[in-house]
């Protein structure tokens, strides 16, 4: 353990990212992220890393693929309209397995929204912003400490499935300070680069899965001389015009996230343990629903909590077993009701499912929930 | 030193352009270029966009990155910014380069960051079929422009040069013994380097245009194309129709990978 700061979210981010390994920032100012970039212009150049503010929010997704190529572990981050302009090569990244991270400190939307309130509202973005069929990894974190977690775990994970990572960061948390304790660098377990594990006189292939379905092209300047592409490609990492090659690959990329879902879907639970109802919340508003939920429980009242950390891929999981056991689930969120629509679809009429959507500028009060908490109790209960 | 040839991949051969194409005669000039330098092979990157021209990395046999289209040059900065021990050369189009990525293109002149942009300019934009590009002069038709263009084209060369490169030169497909060692001269200028080579579109940009076939396009070229210190000599009148070839420009300025390794050191002695 470290002695404790007082610390942002967004600087707990850019922290836990150097912890991982962090080593390259491309960016490029937009708030309520720019802390993140700040904060790594003055600590990269101090432990032999780089950080570069790029002419545009394209130029800054572009930088970092290329530094990632070349073996660095890499970050940008940005908010809802740099969000939107990153989505193509997030895309790129996805096809072409490139280790990435890219925290988005959302703000309302859309288009330049009310800048900078906090908000919910790139949830679906997130998913499916980009084109085409790819797997996402998305966290979101609740406090200022799980920041420096989640920046840890995106790193890793981009790394182990190389693939891009969102850290779905909002305002709420960004820019909120708490006390933390942070972790040491031996408290912290960190993923390294994957490296080809046959030389070329063995048929090394550079898109070819290891049994974990994941690739290990290597870092450019290694000697390996690899082809790289968005476009569709095959184990050799040249295009393939093939109908049986394009299924293989779409669906490999899938698979190497989907095998692997139990470990990286986290969750925690408050109060489950006899709850009619539950909260099912992520994000900034997890901190107010806990304390609504912490009143309620005062007054006797069977409710629990879920809190996700991961978004995606959806904890579908926990939300049947939490359907199944409970007569509603109330699902307050900083948007028009998004992640609500995956709730419906993982309890599958289980359960009778209410969303509390919130998209005028304000967080949510701890009466706002209580209040739809009493209402969904009473609507249950007859 | 090696052969040319041996930097090719050639079970990726042949190319997918079409008959008359002036892009080989681009691509094995870089590859020329590159045995003239004798550069490692493992410690060069070609790095490329999206259109005709950027099919070219796929065929070269170097770490390869096929990025998207106009974004080659912020991709490139990445990758030699992370290793710079690594010579970066970016294949690129004058739709990939001068339009999508005409904003990377400058603040890749600004920060003088040491890549060699070799701009395959065939005036058009190829692989979707004929479209007008930056590039394409005034008046000339194309698919979407089928009364002629009424837009001016930019001068990259010029434009580089305001945006901060230090090496400029320009070539063309005619005079294919010349262009490796402009590019070559690239390679080695430690800094931001520009050199166009102008190429004949004969299928679609020719043939609406009527220009001819290959051969008539590349005649044209030798004739509109007039060395740099020729070309200074003329008069306003005698200029046109006609372009300068050769090292345009050189200038010595500060690299960026350089200059940021300063700030590293500063950092790493705790000063600012």
């Amino acid at each position: 353990m470290t002695q404790p700061k007082l610390m942002q979210g967004n600087e707990a981010c850019a922290q836990g990212a150097l912890a991982a390994g962090v080593r390259f920032f491309g960016g490029y100012p937009i708030t309520p992220s720019t802390e993140i970039a700040e904060q790594l212009a003055e600590q990269l150049p101090k432990v032999g890393g780089t950080f570069i503010q790029m002419e545009d929010e394209i130029a800054s997704m572009a930088v970092i693929l290329g530094a990632s190529l070349a073996g660095k572990k890499v970050l940008t981050a940005t908010s809802g309209p740099g969000f939107s302009l990153k989505q193509e090569l997030i895309g790129y990244a996805a096809i072409a397995e490139i280790p990435c991270v890219i925290a988005n400190v959302q703000r309302v939307g859309p288009s330049t929204g009310q800048p900078t309130a906090p908000a919910q509202g790139d949830v679906m973005q997130a998913r499916w912003g980009t084109h085409g069929d790819h797997p996402m990894i998305a966290l979101s974190p609740w406090t200022v400490r799980e920041s420096f977690d989640v920046a840890v775990k995106a790193v890793n994970y981009s790394e182990r499935f190389r693939t891009p990572v969102i850290i779905l960061l909002d305002e709420v948390v960004g820019h909120m300070r708490e006390k933390v304790v942070l972790p040491t660098s031996d408290e912290i377990e960190i993923y390294p680069r994957r490296q080809p594990t046959k030389s070329k006189d063995e048929g090394y292939q550079p898109y070819a899965p290891e049994a974990d379905l994941v690739p290990n092209p290597a870092d450019f300047g290694t000697g390996h001389r690899i082809h790289v592409t968005g476009l569709v490609h095959d184990e050799t990492g040249f295009p393939s015009g093939s109908a049986k090659i394009t299924e293989e690959c779409i669906k490999r990329l899938h698979e190497k996230i989907n095998c692997a879902k139990d470990e990286i879907t986290h969750y925690d639970e408050f109060f489950m343990e006899d709850a009619e109802i539950a909260v099912v919340t992520y994000g900034g508003t997890a901190r107010t629903a806990y304390a609504a939920v912490e009143a309620a429980r005062a007054q006797g009242k069977k409710v629990g909590m879920v809190r996700l950390m991961t978004i995606w891929p959806f904890a579908d999981k926990i939300i049947k077993q939490t359907a199944a056991k409970c007569k509603g689930l109330l699902v307050p969120e900083m948007n028009y009701g998004q992640l609500v629509l995956e709730v419906e679809r993982a309890a599958a009429g289980q359960s009778k499912i209410v969303s509390l959507p919130k998209y005028n500028t304000e967080i949510f009060t701890p009466a706002e929930i209580g209040n739809a908490i009493d209402q969904l109790l009473s609507e249950v209960a007859q | 030193m090696k052969d040319y040839e041996e930097y090719f991949r050639n079970n990726r051969l042949p190319h997918i352009w079409c008959p008359g194409c002036g892009n080989g005669i681009i691509m094995k000039s870089i590859a020329k270029a590159i045995a003239n330098l004798d550069l490692d092979q493992d410690k060069t990157v070609i790095v490329s966009g999206i259109g005709c021209s950027s099919r070219a990395s796929g065929y070269m046999d170097f770490d390869t990155l096929h990025t998207a289209h106009g974004r080659a040059i912020p991709f490139a900065t990445g990758v030699k910014l992370a290793n710079p021990e690594l010579t970066v050369i970016v294949i690129t189009g004058d739709g990939d380069c001068t339009a999508i990525g005409g904003n990377h293109f400058i603040h890749g002149a600004r920060r003088n960051i040491d890549l060699t942009v070799v701009l395959f300019n065939n005036n058009i934009y190829g692989m979707t079929g004929g479209q007008a590009s930056p590039l394409t002069p005034t008046s000339k038709k194309a698919t979407t422009a089928p009364y002629g263009t009424v837009d001016r084209p930019f001068d990259p060369c010029d434009l580089a040069q305001s945006a901060g490169a230090t090496y400029i030169a320009r070539g063309t497909a005619f005079h294919a013994a010349q262009l490796p060692d402009l590019i070559a001269k690239g390679i080695n200028n430690k800094g931001f380097s520009l050199v166009e080579a102008i190429t004949p579109c004969p299928i679609s940009y020719g043939r609406r245009n009527k220009l001819g076939d290959s051969p008539a396009m590349l005649k044209l070229l030798s004739e509109q194309a007039v060395p740099k210190t020729a070309y200074s000599k003329l008069s306003v009148e005698q200029r046109a129709g006609k372009f300068p070839i050769g090292v345009l420009y050189e200038a010595q300025f500060g690299e960026y990978t350089e200059e940021y390794s300063h700030v590293i050191e500063r950092a790493e002695g705790g000063l600012k």
